[in-house]
């Protein structure tokens, strides 16, 4: 992400370096930059967010904060950190049918680089994730590379993660425990490459490549699949999830923006993703960004649509049917909608003359999933195992973030 | 072979020489430096406000089925 930002905000800055010329003197800038090839990239600005975030729906809240500050060292060193964290209260479909309700929170820090060598940039980071049952260090590296008098930027990258699962027991005494018989392991690696590219002078178009594959335990301990047990209980018995310990995945997107003639933008994006289990998704999304005075408006709709895994079902006919076995919703085949709204407002900060500029910013996204064979098995008791009616999400998505530049 | 021949033979290697090096110039931009301003103003940035939408991309990969070419590196979680 770190990277990404870089990329846009070198380009902006570069070309900001004509905006607010008269024209004799853009002339004058140009024919410098034609007898300078060489002139190297622009690192991001220094930057700091702070941000709360709350996630609702489905009976799960997850809230928490977020902050991200990025720090120029001289001229070619940039340093980023961040800290994230999510508050978890779950009393979802899948926790009611299997598990218990929870609270736990999700700790993540970041830590990043990036050094500028004439139009080469250098990125590299390091991710830490921590929650009771599940720890993740993820690191990342690229290398990007501006060329045709910059009107393209290409980007290499590679990422490595490695996982540890765990699976959190409650004691007799009421103390959750991780469960000493279970200890997973995954691995992850991940290949990117990125082309940004400059069309016109009111449109630019980025595209993304992403491939990714995993290795290990890659199920949710907690989830069950369940199969048909006729006359017992609801009508159905729950059994643990059977996955494949490996996965690779192909993503590809291409997005572009336009900058229309009154001082605004609209953007399109689209993105193509497929895996070895079986999982096809498109996602097309639309914006539309205003600004007004000191405000900044922002609208987006989003639309998504997968299949499910092969090996994915919501209600199997017998215990033991096939060697791999899941009915995690991730893996149902569903549409999803998304309909987003943000504001900016750009303020001074009285006597603080270090901050060169300010906003404060609120979004709200509504999200809602319809599950295409997904099932409310809470209500297997009043429609019978199989019957019960599919199952919809509507979430609520509150970000409240204030940011400066200094 | 006839001289005829060697001449055509000679002509066709010098055109095949000159297209592949002009393959190699590389391309001229087409839209000048001057011409880039817009590109400066941050409602043209993909990613404006990186720490949302590192939540927002968080968000959707912990409900889809799907991953990746977002453009972002998140952190490994047992999100569900």
């Amino acid at each position: 992400m770190q990277l990404a930002q870089g990329l846009d905000e070198a380009r902006a800055v570069r070309a900001g370096e004509a905006r607010v010329l008269t024209p004799f003197s853009r002339t004058l800038l140009a024919l410098c930059v034609i007898g300078a090839p060489a002139l190297g990239g622009v690192l991001p600005e220094d930057r700091a967010d702070v941000m709360w975030h709350n996630y609702n729906g489905g009976d799960i809240t997850v809230q928490g904060p977020a902050v991200l500050v990025q720090k120029k060292v001289g001229d070619s060193f940039s340093f980023s950190a961040g800290y994230y964290e999510d508050m978890i209260s779950s009393a979802s479909i899948d926790v009611k049918l299997s598990a218990s309700p929870y609270h736990e929170n999700r700790k993540q820090e970041n830590v990043g680089v990036e050094y500028l060598h004439g139009k080469t940039t250098y990125s590299m980071g390091y991710i830490h994730s921590k929650e009771p049952d599940y720890i993740a260090n993820t690191t990342f590296y690229s290398i990007s590379q501006d060329m045709f008098g910059d009107l393209t930027t290409v980007t290499i990258g590679y990422r490595r993660a490695w996982d540890q699962i765990y699976r959190d027991i409650k004691q007799p005494n009421g103390e959750i425990v991780n469960d000493p018989t279970f200890h997973e392991r995954a691995d992850h690696r991940g290949y990117t490459l990125s082309i940004s590219q400059i069309l016109t002078r009111n449109l630019i178009a980025d595209f993304n490549y992403e491939l990714l594959t995993d290795q290990g335990y890659l199920a949710n301990p907690y989830r069950k699949i369940r199969y048909l047990s006729p006359g017992q209980g609801q009508g159905f018995t729950l059994a643990d999830q059977v996955y494949p310990n490996t996965r690779t995945s192909n993503a590809a997107s291409i997005q572009m923006k336009y900058y229309l003639p009154w001082r605004a933008s609209v953007a399109g994006q689209y993105r193509f993703f497929r895996d070895t289990w079986g999982i096809v998704a498109h996602t097309i999304e639309a914006g539309y960004t205003q600004p007004w005075r000191q405000w900044v408006f922002d609208g987006t709709l989003r639309w998504y649509t997968q299949t499910n895994a092969d090996f994915y079902s919501d209600l199997y006919p017998y215990a033991n049917y096939a060697n791999f076995m899941a009915r995690d919703r991730e893996l149902a085949s569903f549409t999803d909608w998304t309909v987003g709204a943000g504001a900016s407002y750009q303020f001074n900060v009285p006597g603080a003359p270090w901050i060169s500029k300010s906003t404060a910013n609120v979004r709200y996204d509504h999200l809602f999933i319809d599950y295409k064979d997904f099932r409310n098995a809470l209500l297997a008791a009043d429609y019978g195992a199989g019957n019960e009616p599919l199952y919809k999400l509507n979430a609520n998505i509150f970000q409240v973030f204030v940011s400066i530049w200094f | 072979m006839s001289s005829r021949d060697h001449r055509l033979a000679r002509a066709v290697a010098v055109a095949v020489l000159a297209a592949a090096l002009g393959g190699c110039t590389a391309p001229q931009p087409w839209v000048k430096p001057y011409e880039r301003e817009h590109f400066a103003d941050p409602i043209m940035s993909f990613n404006r406000d990186p720490v949302s939408s590192v939540y927002l991309d968080h968000v959707f990969e912990s409900r889809e089925g799907s991953r990746g070419a977002t453009g972002a590196v998140g952190g490994g979680c047992g999100c569900n």
